[in-house]
Parts: structure tokens; sequence; C-alpha cells
């Protein structure tokens, strides 16, 4: 990890915590996710103040469900430190895995749908 | 612990495409092309020990090895709510791990072909083909590339079978790279149809 040696350690960045540090320790997430698992708010909002990545994720996910992966993405931490940040706030119910339809490689009506939408919205495309 | 649960609630059409390709054949670039936000690159482990994605233990391991995986988006609201999430992976055999994860349930895979190295995509086309998902090849045009080679010399060099599309793109260009996108769903499409059209069922 690159850090500028002029700075003082107080002034390094959020993402130059080591992901230990993060996870407070902890390595395997309690949830099984998967990369492309949505995440929405859950039902209770969050009882004491979260620490900035959980936070951060919250926000996030209160736009609009969020994938793990687009969540790691955002908050620049490697997949699975992430989960293990999610799986405390779906333990606590800030959180909640939303259920979606998963669309099979066979599913004519979901690829026409695809093909329909892809054809409206890049007219350029040939 | 709790199983994969909570409330169910209406989600959109949640649509998945992978990319592969070897290093720097541009799925970075097509990913971006296509996504309407900025790609994000995160970082899953990888361990030698680890051989199924949800065992992963990489963190506590001694060896881990990390593999960039690129993700983009593309909200749809005509015909119907859907969301295509694209994640680009490394084509390299080593990272097999991760094309299982992000293969399930997903559409189909681009594997993009960099003319100068096309060996790099034989362990993707030869991934896709053993696990039945759809796929098509493209080959991403570079300016520097010393030759140009044409989709059947592409298809020859690479041994497919004649079904499977071949493409010439600009992963750079939207347009282009959504041709290669609509290319994969009317393949799979194709696919699809051939199979619900299987013997007992009216043609």
């Amino acid at each position: 990890m690159e850090t500028d040696g002029n700075r003082a350690w107080s002034q390094v960045d959020q993402q130059d915590v080591r992901p230990y540090m993060v996870t407070g320790g902890r390595t395997r997430p309690r949830h099984t996710m998967r990369l492309v698992s949505l995440l929405a708010p859950g039902s209770s909002p969050p009882a004491d103040p979260l620490p900035p990545e959980a936070e951060q994720a919250v926000a996030l996910c209160r736009d609009e469900p969020r994938s793990v992966a687009e969540l790691a993405g955002h908050l620049g931490l490697p997949v699975q430190v992430t989960k293990v940040i999610l799986s405390d706030l779906l333990d606590a119910d800030v959180l909640s895995i939303q259920i979606s339809e998963t669309s099979p490689s066979r599913d004519v009506n979901a690829l026409e749908a695809l093909l329909v939408g892809l054809r409206k919205k890049f007219p350029d495309a040939a | 612990m709790r199983p994969d649960g909570g409330p169910v609630e209406p989600a959109p059409l949640l649509l998945k495409i992978v990319v592969a390709g070897g290093f720097g054949a541009g799925k970075t670039t097509l990913v971006s092309a296509v996504s309407e936000i900025e790609p994000l690159t995160t970082e899953e482990y990888l361990t030698s020990a680890s051989a199924s994605v949800d065992s992963l233990n990489g963190v506590e391991a001694k060896t881990t090895t990390t593999v960039a995986i690129d993700f983009g988006r593309c909200t749809f609201t005509e015909p119907q709510p859907m969301r295509l999430l694209l994640f680009g992976t490394p084509g390299q055999e080593r990272f097999w791990f991760t094309w299982d994860d992000l293969s399930s349930g997903a559409i189909g895979a681009i594997v993009l072909a960099d003319t100068r190295r096309l060996q790099d995509c034989f362990p993707a086309v030869g991934y896709f083909e053993q696990l039945g998902l759809p796929f098509v090849v493209a080959v991403n045009e570079f300016d520097d590339a010393p030759h140009r080679y044409s989709p059947d010399e592409i298809r020859q060099a690479l041994d497919l079978p004649e079904q499977v599309p071949v493409r010439l793109c600009d992963a750079r260009r939207t347009p282009s790279a959504i041709n290669v996108l609509i290319t994969l769903v009317q393949h799979a499409l194709t696919r699809a149809r051939s199979s619900l059209a299987s013997p007992g069922v009216r043609p």
C-alpha cells in the first residue's frame, strides 16, 4: 500500500486502514451472500452510531438496492471484508437481503425483455 | 445464523452478464462503455487451497492473492423494470473460483479476445463451453494490433463451434459494446428457444 511519506499518520486516507481493523479481526461473514446479492434497508433503524464503512453502506442501500459487488467497490474494500460488515447490518435488521427473481439463461421472456430494453435504450447500436 | 432470508420485496428483474478476458483485453473498458455508473473495481481473495466459492477462507490464510473484479450496471424501465449487472473477471485459469460465483444464474458471457494474445482466452472459452453457458467472442480491435483478423480466422484459431458468434468490436465505443451485448442476448435467446422446442413439445 503506497502512502505519501510526507503525510502524518492521522491524515492517511480511510482506504489505508487495514481490513482487519474494519472487521474487528473477523474474517468470515455470518451470512451467505453472493456477489450479486441485493441489499435493501431492513426493518430497524441503526441503534448506535455505525462505523463509517457500515454507515456508508446503509446510505447507499437507502437510495436503491445494491449488490454486494457494487457496495464493495463503493467502500473501496475487498469483497470478503464487505461481507463481514454487511453481515453485522443484516443481524441488526438494518439491512435485508432482497429476494430477486433470478433469471436462468433459459428464461425466454427475460431474454426477450432485455433485448427490447437494450434496443430502446441504445438506438445507436446496430 | 439465519438463512439467506429477509422480507420478500418486489425487485426488478436481475440479469447478469460475465465479461472474461486476459489482462489488458479491454474488460474494464467494455464494462464502462455500457455501465451507467463509473465502473467499480473490487477485490476478491484467492487462496491456493480454496476450492469452492462459499468456503472462502482467504483473509487468514498465509498466501493470498487478490483478483480484481469490475462491476458495472445498467437499469431499464422498459419494457419492464430490469437491472443488468456486468461483471468483468480475469480470464486466467487460476481465477476459476470467481467464475463459478459470477456465472451462476448469468444469462451468458462475453469472452474478450486480444489478437496479440489470443491464447489468453482459451481457458475462458473452454470453461463456458463446459458449463453450457451461452457465450460470444468479442475481438477488441486495438489500434496497434499488428494484423487484423477476420472473425472466421478467429473462429478457426479458437476452434469455436459454428453457432458461437464472433464479433469485432471497439470496446471504447458504447454502440459497439452494446452491439456485443445484443449479439449475446440473441444467441442466448436462440439457444433457449431451441431447448424449448425439444421432442414432445410442439415446435
